[in-house]
């Protein structure tokens, strides 16, 4: 793999679904160990942004940039080093666990006999790894579509709403193995409308409204006066 | 009261109908394109259909619903859990996705007709078997020309809106040489005078279909397949 | 395009008033009479149709590609007015096939040829009206491969016997029949052009007026 990258950088993006802007001239720029929190309410661009970032959805304008290559010229070598979480699974709900983590091990050009194992392991589902997913139960599905976003080992792990679904201890999981990819060099982008969960693990904070960075800063206290300021509801 | 409810239903659905004639014109337009299927299954100059022509026409139009269908459904899978997304988004050659989703649907078609084949030669008493190699060479060549595009249309309908009527409504139009071809060649076969090198004719003119249809689909389905 | 436009109307309107006047003149044809005047409609609507057809696969082609907003707007001018030039062919042709064959209508090549491309762009207009978004991308494969559908229907259907007239009639009309017709096939390709042009304008203020709101939201 030759496309990796230790930054990744968006440069007034801005995305138009017809008359509505979803997202509007974003620029931010978020390097290795970094785990930056992109927060905002319902409908403020976040999941476009993600889809941006994901090289699934193009900008009407301006670019994004990994280490300095563009979606548009290394397609492939980028994709295979972004890990995407998103709103929808992504799962084969007829496949058993073991199935679709050893589909899209084999997609990513990966022998699928170590990772699939560690990656049941990680999410807790060895005893039930040969079970079809659509049996699962929401939070189980989301550990399981987490450590198949993450299976290839991506440089940019992208999240939209990771804990969506998941009981307290497992949102503690789940956070513990986001801040340990963090610190293993990962570049974490997480979009979450709960700024609970997301305080304490992200190192950074990039708010946004309506399609607009309305702020990004370090994570610290007074994190919730400030979103709420800036957010206003 | 039991009347007022009905009033009310039917109120309703002409106020929303109204507003945009979405189903009035897509099932006037699916209505036309059948006709224009049976009239080529079915008409040859006018004249009135003969005996050999109505086992071909049905087998024919078996496969074309049944295709539907399947391309259908099979792209439904895709879409429930945004699965169409993972496969994007996979360093994988995109075009080669494309060919695996055909190649499924086409053994998903070969294992219906199958089925099909026998059940309309009992039922129409059609000596379909007696040229089972040159009846294989067009069933393969015509379910792979109908697999082709809409294999292609289907993978771009994934994202849209109204796809379950817009597939048939895209689809039909293209695959009527498909149709053409497999219904003559498939009566040439089926006539009081068999010819098989009009069969083989016809299936030269699917094998091309083929040729040119894959090829442009898997040049365009990249660039179509990125929002 | 701009500049040339209210010109080249002006020269549109004034071959379609003065057309009636060439084919009044023109010989009368001695078997069908009157009725052989449709043809210097008819075979004009049906270059218009062709010419548009190509003009929307080509636009879908560059907006395919290139992601250009001004291939699309040209994709859907093209498909708009191909399916407007199509109706007429359609219209004036069983009108005089009624008279010719004693059939309103035939299951020949160009017969077949001409339904089928009116409905894959009548599919073409519904897709975009009811497709959602992502449809302009789809429409645009949709000229494309319609495109290459032709020859394909071409030689399906030239295997059943044709009895339209040949194409070979073109050249071989007489001198007095030929130059209104080659006129009136002029007339109809300009009017073509000028409605594709307007069509395409049309679209491309669309896209400036949602430029517009966009701007408006951002301030």
């Amino acid at each position: 793999m030759t496309a990796d990258f230790d930054r990744v950088e968006a440069a007034e993006v801005s995305r138009n679904f017809g008359r509505r802007r979803a997202v509007t001239r974003v620029s931010f720029s978020v390097g290795r160990g970094e785990v930056l929190g992109l927060l905002g309410p319902n409908g403020a661009g976040k999941s476009t942004l993600i889809g941006m970032l994901a090289t699934l959805v193009t900008p009407t304008s301006g670019t994004i940039r990994y280490g300095g290559r563009t979606a548009g010229d290394a397609g492939p070598d980028i994709r295979a080093r972004i890990g995407l979480l998103a709103h929808e699974l992504y799962l084969y709900p007829e496949l058993s666990a073991h199935q679709n983590l050893e589909f899209f091990a084999q997609l990513y050009g990966l022998r699928p006999d170590g990772v699939v194992g560690a990656a049941l392991e990680s999410a807790g589902l060895m005893d039930r790894s040969h079970d079809a997913v659509s049996s699962f139960s929401r939070g189980m599905r989301q550990k399981l579509a987490l450590e198949r976003a993450l299976l290839h080992r991506p440089r940019l792990v992208l999240l939209d709403e990771p804990f969506t679904g998941l009981d307290d201890s497992a949102v503690t999981g789940v956070s513990e193995r986001l801040r340990r990819l963090a610190s293993e060099g990962a570049i974490v982008i997480l979009a979450t409308h709960d700024l609970d969960l997301a305080d304490g693990l992200v190192t950074r904070v990039a708010i946004v409204r309506d399609g607009k960075l309305v702020s990004d800063e370090p994570a610290g206290g007074g994190l919730r006066g400030r979103y709420r300021t800036l957010v206003g509801r | 009261m039991f009347l007022k409810t009905v009033l009310l239903v039917v109120k309703k659905d002409f106020a929303i109908e109204v507003k945009s004639y979405e189903i009035l014109s897509t099932t006037l337009f699916f209505a036309v394109t059948c006709v224009l299927i049976f009239s080529f299954a079915f008409v040859r100059e006018a004249e009135p259909i003969s005996k050999d022509m109505v086992p071909s026409g049905v087998l024919w139009i078996a496969v074309a619903f049944a295709g539907l269908l399947a391309i259908g459904r099979v792209f439904e899978r895709e879409r429930y859990s945004e699965t169409m997304r993972a496969l994007l988004l996979a360093p994988a050659p995109r075009p080669a996705i494309y060919l695996g989703k055909l190649v499924g649907v086409v053994l998903l078609l070969f294992a219906t007709e199958a089925l099909l084949v026998p059940m309309i030669a009992l039922i129409f008493q059609a000596p379909l078997f007696r040229w089972a190699v040159p009846l294989s060479g067009l069933l393969v060549t015509g379910t792979i020309g109908f697999a082709t595009v809409g294999t292609l249309f289907a993978a771009m309908l994934v994202r849209s809106r109204a796809r379950d009527v817009m597939l048939p409504i895209l689809l039909y139009p293209f695959t009527i040489p498909v149709l053409i071809g497999g219904v003559w060649g498939t009566a040439a076969l089926l006539g009081d005078e068999p010819s098989v090198p009009v069969a083989t004719m016809w299936t030269g003119l699917l094998a091309a279909y083929d040729v040119v249809f894959v090829t442009l689909a898997l040049w365009t389905f990249e660039p179509l397949m990125t929002e | 395009m701009k500049k040339a436009f209210v010109p080249l109307l002006i020269v549109a309107t004034l071959m379609f008033a003065y057309a009636p006047v060439m084919i009044a003149q023109a010989p009368f044809e001695s078997t069908m009479f009157l009725l052989q005047k449709i043809m210097y409609f008819h075979v004009p609507s049906w270059f218009a149709m062709f010419a548009a057809v190509a003009i929307s696969a080509i636009g879908g082609i560059w907006y395919i590609f290139t992601n250009d907003k001004r291939g699309d707007q040209l994709a859907v001018a093209g498909a708009e007015v191909a399916v407007m030039f199509g109706a007429m062919g359609l219209t004036t042709g069983p009108l005089w096939a009624y008279k010719a064959w004693g059939v309103a209508w035939q299951w020949d090549a160009k017969l077949t040829i001409a339904l089928l491309l009116e409905l894959t762009f009548i599919a073409y207009l519904l897709l975009r009206k009811y497709g959602g978004p992502g449809s302009d991308k789809l429409s645009a494969g949709v000229a494309l491969f319609g495109l290459a559908n032709v020859p394909f229907v071409y030689y399906a259907v030239q295997l059943w016997r044709t009895i339209h007239p040949l194409n070979t009639v073109v050249p071989s009309l007489p001198p007095g029949m030929r130059e209104p017709f080659w006129f009136c096939v002029f007339g109809f390709l300009l009017l073509m052009t000028l409605l594709v042009a307007m069509r395409a304008r049309l679209e491309r203020l669309r896209t400036t007026l949602d430029d517009l709101y966009l701007a408006d939201d951002e301030s």
